[in-house]
């Protein structure tokens, strides 16, 4: 089946399709994990994201029921060099180009990813039309499907990946991975903001002895602290933070009447909050190897990242502090108001995947909640 | 943290001989951590007993010993330069045990040494098998339900309560020496008393087995603050039950899901935090079970290692360079990325390619041993290979190996049958091959073999693609450039498909570049192109865009040997890494191409360039096309470039130095015979013979005893010396299949002193760079005998003549840099053995032992310079006694007979040096690890030929205090001669015997000289025993007097150490 990979600067990278059969666009970005193709597929923060990973074979390890991070795969094409004929290991359920026919996702293997990531490097991400099955042949229509996409900055994508209804997250995770749990009694409460939360890190926040609500985007302030939680998490996600305007102003009110920890773009919210600045990256960092020095501690861990934005170094954060830099490019990845209880940070700690260096800030979160509690009570 | 200014002074103990689980990857990690330490402003106090090292050249540190790694010497040297600190983690398991012992003695404390990048109390949880499964234990890991025995019985219990397979592993050994595994209770009773041996504490480790679980390494880095980063993780195709050293191993691990890859990263940090490795480099190996994902912790290396070599290579982080800079101080996000030059070094590389490692064994060279891999390593070398996929990679690696095969699945031998794949040999990836051809089902391939279906699924495939052009018959024609492209990215090489389309690889690769089908390069950059590579480290593949970005400077390109094997080791990445300093320093870009990860060749930091390739014609000129080299150097790289001389000249490479002509002209019997007689210098009689009538005839008229050879091997391989025509015959019947090949034979020169010359030609004259005496009479090949400069037992006239021959030999072959000639001085007579022009073993320890760089000048020959430029016109003299002795692998081959012979079976060399030659020599044996007697018994066996010589031996040893034993007609004749020596019983003659008297440390010294027909029906088994139990066994009359002479040397006067610097500049002081 013919595939290929189109981009708006016209470039062609052709392949062979895999999974759905049709054409899909997004912004085109490379993730350099070498393992976790399955967490990075369900990650809804590559919502209209085309993923391409730079390992060269993908599949073997096939598809499995416990690392999606989501209910669905929200990548909007996958490109590799190399698709596995098989899928071997222990925990595999299935194939991955199965999942991702099963999942309406267009595949595609064969393809050039090292040249494209170079590409990628030079001219920064751009928007990308992936195709398989018949359409791939017409080029020419390709780039121009491409173009005619939305694009990244300035779109508000969080709109179209959070949830209609709050709900109570129970799930812990399995010792096997994460090790065993903390428990408190009472259980103090947490409300998260679901911008496209991965579920590791409701499971990281459970495992903690957290009690976890999970609130649609757009949940008002008041609605919030009707609830009395110990603590507000503003979870990651898709798209432009700038672009979600009503985020920001919720942010703003909460800040300073209850501690508040964000990841990724819940950080970049933040930042917005605090009177700061984003800005869109030439393209982002994505992948299990970060290193990220803790300001604080003078400790580096290594990271797992995904985000085409970031905070602006020179941002006024109206009185925070930049607590962690990403020391690859010295960008800023986590800040700090010490005043308003409010921290975040731009990697994932969650992980999943990547390593697990940055577990700790979870348990700050819980110390920030349970000196609130002594506080209110 | 910046670095430590409390220490100024570092001492670095290297690894010494080269032996089979301790190879050149030490000299690797040890130039870096010497390079990094020096670069810091750091004294460095470097001790290694292996003269064929870079790490020994003076350059690499302040003050350099080539002394034993002995205790005593350790600290006489330690005494005179008063080190502040001691850095153990860089050489290997030999460092690591001296460290410890040097510790236990409080040698460190009483000269206030501190010990830095590892403490005792973490090598001791580290490599104590027992200690270290309990600290596992108690941090809630599952290691393999184990026990620490000092008995046989103790093993047999514990055997009754966890059951069959049991693996056992001698404490303190390294490359898994003394392991074994055990199926039932008399095979627990023979290797556990093997293991007990060989350990140096009397203890072995009885382990439950977890024959076929899959086996994981992850290599690892923290600094002082416990920053910590996992640099690579390696998935061993072989599974658990095949000691990773001789298993093939894939990188990045291929099988994990990310959770369980982080589980494995989440043990380690925990591993490493409760061992407590303060600073640097280590590994840990882990074992899952397919079934269920559970993982077993097997084993933690507190030090940098065969597989961190691997790893540095695998992901271009420097992992011995950084281990030096963390245990100096510095955190990991101080030290920048060697590669990207911008980013630091605490990050975990990422790989868009994979590495496939392919070990190389020798089992040839050691009839009787046992070829199934085990716990215990056997391979003497390992390839790399980088490709964009798993196949590109397999194949890469397979035709690197330079054993005649150009691919997977190349080499089909129908004969095999599945059931051979459940037995772990050398040949097992190739049999894989073959039953995939022959259609054996899938699944009984992965049963059989424990490979995971992953690997096999892959391995299926290339099959497949190999059959689709070979079953329908095609001609090359038929391929377009799609086809070809195919081909290509599967890895197949222009050989492999010719072969499928009759044709040779010349005219493959000219229709291939016709249809515009041509490899490109791409960097290897740690980062997976997200970030810039400003270090050129290649490597070839088949797909869009080419980044080798070649400048436009005047360069060269320069070949390494390929893997390590018996015979082409260490010695000629040592003259590649010099030539490559020498073309630098002329202001030449330099190219290296190699494919050994072990080597310093290959580290990015040697040449401007680095290509990691395999050699063979195809994949070099792929580099020449790009680069346009303005030479190409094949003499440093041992024989292995020289073999493509001919065909990288052919398709138009450059090649500088000695002419193919030339190579050829000392190649070819005929030739150079025709050579010689025009320059009327003798060679022993010879004749090519092509019958067994004929060859009878041929020996018959040259004389008893002869040299016999297959006419097509190099490097001594089958080589025997017959006394008479049954022996004669018999190894025709066992060696020759007629109809091919002609045997070669030869007169064997008997009682003759063989000489080694190494002398450099720019063709107007010849410098003799040095003038080795053998120390083993001839019959003994030249890499296994102990030599001596200068030497001490020819005349000054036999010298005068060798000098005359070696000029007027250079000169008429033309040679344009180093060669080498083998001589042999009988009743008066010098006769020319074999001319090598190239690089030889013996250039570094010539080079060492005259403080002349010869592979330096060589280099500097082949780009033009002539020898009154480079103002080495005078032989140099030596001061003092330079001894190099061979190290053999003996002790890792049980059974094998350990008699010496003309087929080269040593693995390494070290080098003893003192004033005198009794204090050399016993240097060198001490460095060989196989210490001379002060006192105690000898046991003497010689044959009738040696018994006129052994009398004033045995007078000698008597003399010095020894007792002697010998077995009947020995003890007759000393007895007769009046040296009193104890009848003892010979094996066949019952108990009490030689061999309990050796098993009961009632021997101390063995001299045992076997000869033809008349060798000792014992010898064997006493020989094979001497080197199982470490006794000093020596196996001719020339040696036992060395030996004797060095007896008496150290009972007169205790051995002082001195380093090289110091040794030059006595013998040369300034101004003089």
């Amino acid at each position: 089946m013919d595939g290929a990979l189109v981009l708006e600067d016209g470039r062609v990278f052709p392949g062979v399709g895999f999974g759905a059969q049709g054409v899909s666009v997004g912004e085109i970005v490379f993730n350099t994990s070498m393992t976790g193709y399955q967490e990075i597929l369900t990650d809804p923060s590559y919502h209209r994201q085309i993923v391409t990973m730079t390992v060269p074979h993908v599949g073997n390890t096939g598809v499995n029921l416990e690392d999606p991070e989501s209910g669905k795969v929200w990548a909007a094409g996958f490109v590799l060099r190399s698709l596995s004929p098989i899928f071997s290991n222990w925990r595999g359920r299935g194939d991955l180009a199965s999942y991702l026919s099963a999942q309406g996702i267009v595949g595609i293997s064969g393809v050039a990813t090292r040249a494209l990531v170079r590409h990628i490097r030079e001219k920064g991400v751009m928007r990308a039309a992936v195709a398989s099955g018949d359409g791939a042949a017409d080029t020419d229509r390709l780039v121009a499907i491409a173009r005619a996409a939305s694009d990244m900055s300035g779109a508000n994508l969080v709109d179209e990946v959070t949830i209609s209804r709050g709900y109570d997250w129970q799930e812990t995770s399995d010792e096997d991975w994460y090790g065993s749990s903390a428990v408190f009694d009472p259980a103090p409460l947490i409300v998260a903001y679901d911008f496209g939360i991965k579920r590791n890190i409701l499971r990281m926040m459970t495992d903690r002895g957290l009690r976890v609500r999970v609130a649609p985007a757009w949940t008002p302030p008041a609605e919030i602290l009707a609830m009395n939680p110990a603590g507000v998490f503003l979870s990651n996600g898709p798209g432009d933070p700038a672009a979600v305007d009503y985020a920001i102003a919720n942010v703003r009110s909460l800040l300073g009447r209850v501690p508040i920890f964000g990841i990724c773009l819940g950080h970049q919210i933040l930042a917005l909050a605090l009177g700061g600045k984003t800005e869109k990256m030439r393209f982002g960092h994505r992948g299990g190897n970060q290193p990220v020095k803790n300001l604080e501690t003078g400790d580096v861990e290594i990271a797992a990242h995904n985000h085409g934005f970031a905070v602006s170094v020179k941002s006024d954060l109206g009185g925070g502090q930049i607590t962690h830099l990403n020391l690859n490019d010295n960008t800023v990845a986590g800040l700090r108001h010490r005043k308003l209880q409010a921290f975040s940070v731009q990697y994932h700690p969650e992980a999943s995947p990547g390593p697990h260096d940055s577990f700790y800030l979870f348990d700050e979160f819980v110390a920030a909640t349970r000196r609130q509690t002594t506080i209110t009570i | 943290m910046p670095k430590r200014s409390d220490i100024e002074s570092i001492m670095v103990i290297g690894s010494g001989p080269i032996i089979i689980g301790q190879a050149c990857e030490f000299d690797y990690s040890g130039v870096q951590a010497c390079k990094a330490l020096k670069a810091q402003g750091y004294r460095v106090v470097l001790v290694n007993s292996n003269p064929a090292t870079i790490m020994t050249d003076p350059q690499f540190s302040d003050a350099t010993y080539v002394e034993p790694l002995t205790v005593e010497i350790c600290e006489k040297i330690i005494a005179k330069e008063r080190p502040d600190a001691l850095l153990p983690t860089v050489g290997g398991q030999t460092a690591l045990n001296l460290a410890v012992q040097l510790q236990e003695c409080a040698a460190l404390e009483r000269h206030g040494v501190e010990l830095v990048g590892a403490s005792l109390r973490s090598i001791q949880l580290a490599e104590d098998r027992q200690l270290f499964n309990e600290t596992m234990r108690e941090i809630g890991l599952k290691v393999p339900e184990s026990k620490v025995v000092s008995s046989v019985v103790g093993a047999l219990e514990f055997a009754m309560q966890i059951g069959y397979p049991i693996l056992i592993r001698p404490s303190f050994t390294m490359g898994g020496a003394g392991g074994g595994v055990a199926y039932d209770e008399d095979d627990l009773r023979r290797v556990a008393a093997n293991g007990l041996r060989q350990s140096p504490v009397g203890q072995v480790l009885v382990d439950k087995s977890l024959l076929g679980w899959k086996e994981y390494e992850l290599e690892l880095m923290r600094d002082g603050r416990g920053n910590f980063v996992v640099v690579c993780s390696i998935e061993n195709l072989d599974p658990m039950g095949v000691h990773t050293g001789d298993s093939i191993t894939i990188a990045p691990a291929q099988t994990l899901t990310d959770k369980e890859l982080q589980r494995l990263r989440n043990m380690s940090r925990k591993i490493f935090d409760r061992i407590g490795i303060t600073t640097g480099g280590a590994n840990v190996q882990f074992a899952i079970n397919p079934e269920n994902g559970e993982v077993y912790v097997i084993e933690m290396n507190p030090r940098v290692s065969r597989s961190s070599a691997l790893a540095s290579k695998a992901t271009g982080f420097p992992i011995a360079k950084i281990a030096a800079l963390v245990a100096v101080g510095f955190t990991l996000d101080e030290i920048p990325n060697d590669i990207t030059l911008k980013t630091p070094a605490s990050f975990e590389p990422s790989l868009d390619y994979l590495v496939v490692k392919i070990p190389r064994w020798d089992f040839k060279k050691f009839a009787g041993a046992d070829p199934v891999l085990g716990p215990q390593m056997k391979a003497v070398g390992e390839v790399m290979a980088i490709g964009r996929t798993f196949p590109e990679a397999l194949q890469k690696a397979v035709r690197s190996l330079d054993i005649g095969i150009d691919g997977f699945g190349d080499h089909v031998d129908s004969r095999q049958s599945a059931e051979a794949l459940s037995v772990p040999t050398a040949q097992r990836l190739f049999q894989v091959a073959d039953v995939i051809a022959e259609g054996v089902n899938f699944g009984e391939i992965v049963e059989k073999t424990h490979f995971d279906p992953w690997f096999v699924q892959q391995m299926s495939d290339l099959i497949r693609t190999h059959r689709g052009v070979a079953d329908e018959e095609l001609q090359l024609s038929d391929l377009d450039a799609a086809d070809l492209l195919k081909l290509k990215q599967f890895g197949f090489s222009d050989i492999g498909i010719g072969r499928l389309v009759g044709e040779d690889q010349f005219t493959v690769r000219a229709y291939r570049k016709s249809q515009g089908v041509t490899a490109n390069f791409y960097r290897v950059d740690t980062c997976a192109a997200e970030f810039e590579a400003l270090t050129p480290y290649l490597y070839s593949t088949y797909e869009i865009e080419c980044e080798a970005a070649p400048t436009d400077r005047a360069k060269v390109m320069i070949l390494g040997g390929g893997p390590n094997r018996i015979g082409q080791g260490i010695e000629f990445d040592y003259c590649c890494v010099h030539a490559c300093f020498a073309l630098k320093d002329m202001g030449y870009e330099t190219i290296m191409v190699n494919c050994n990860p072990e080597t310093v060749s290959t580290d990015y930091d040697t040449a401007d360039r680095l290509y990691f390739e395999p050699l063979t014609a195809e994949d070099v000129m792929n580099i020449v096309d790009r680069e346009q080299p303005d030479g190409v150097l094949v003499q440093f790289g041992g024989q292995t470039p020289l073999n493509i001389a001919n065909d990288l000249q052919r398709m138009g490479a450059p090649i500088w130095g000695t002419t193919v002509d030339t190579i050829d002209l000392a190649e070819d019997r005929e030739r150079f015979n025709d050579l010689m007689r025009r320059l009327n210098i003798s060679q022993p009689a010879g004749a090519t013979v092509r019958t067994r009538l004929e060859a009878a005839e041929a020996a018959e008229s040259i004389g008893y005893p002869v040299l016999i050879r297959p006419s097509y091997v190099l490097g001594g391989r089958g080589m025997a010396i017959v006394f008479d025509e049954s022996q004669l015959l018999a190894w025709l019947s066992d060696n020759v299949e007629w109809g091919g090949h002609p045997v070669l034979i030869d007169q064997f020169l008997d009682d003759a002193y063989e000489v080694d010359v190494d002398a450099l030609c720019d063709g107007e004259r010849v410098t003799i760079g040095g003038i080795m005496q053998h120390i083993e009479e001839a019959g003994v090949h030249s890499g296994d005998s102990a030599c001596v400069v200068p030497p001490y037992k020819i005349s000054y006239f036999h010298l005068d003549i060798i000098r005359d021959y070696s000029r007027r030999i250079g000169m008429a072959l033309g040679v344009k840099g180093l060669f080498n000639i083998q001589f042999a001085v009988k009743d008066d007579e010098v006769y020319v053995l074999e001319v090598n022009p190239r690089a030889s073993r013996t250039v570094p320890f010539i080079s060492k032992a005259t403080g002349h760089p010869l592979a330096r000048y060589a280099a500097q020959i082949a780009a033009g310079k002539y020898l009154a430029e480079l103002g080495f016109v005078e032989e140099p003299a030596v001061a003092g006694f330079f001894i190099k002795e061979a190290v053999f692998p003996f002790q890792k081959f049980p059974g094998v007979d350990t008699r010496l012979g003309p087929e080269m079976r040593s693995t390494g060399e070290v080098m003893g040096h003192a004033s005198s030659f009794g204090h050399a020599f016993v240097k060198s044996q001490a460095s060989a690890g196989l210490p001379l007697p002060k006192s105690g018994t000898v046991f003497i066996s010689v044959n009738d030929f040696d018994k006129p010589v052994v009398a004033k031996i045995a007078r000698d040893l008597v003399k010095h205090g020894f007792e002697l034993v010998a077995t009947g007609g020995t003890a007759r004749w000393l007895n007769q001669t009046g040296i009193k020596a104890e009848r003892i019983n010979k094996l066949s003659e019952g108990s009490p015997h030689i061999i309990d008297a050796m098993g009961s440390a009632e021997i101390d010294l063995i001299i045992n000289t076997p000869r033809g027909s008349q060798a000792h029906e014992d010898g064997a088994e006493i020989r094979s025993k001497a080197y199982a139990l470490s006794i000093p066994i020596v196996t001719t009359m020339s040696a036992a007097a060395a030996t004797v002479q060095g007896i008496k040397r150290m009972n007169e006067k205790p051995l002082s150490v001195r380093s090289l610097q110091a040794h030059y500049a006595a013998a040369k002081p300034l101004g003089a």
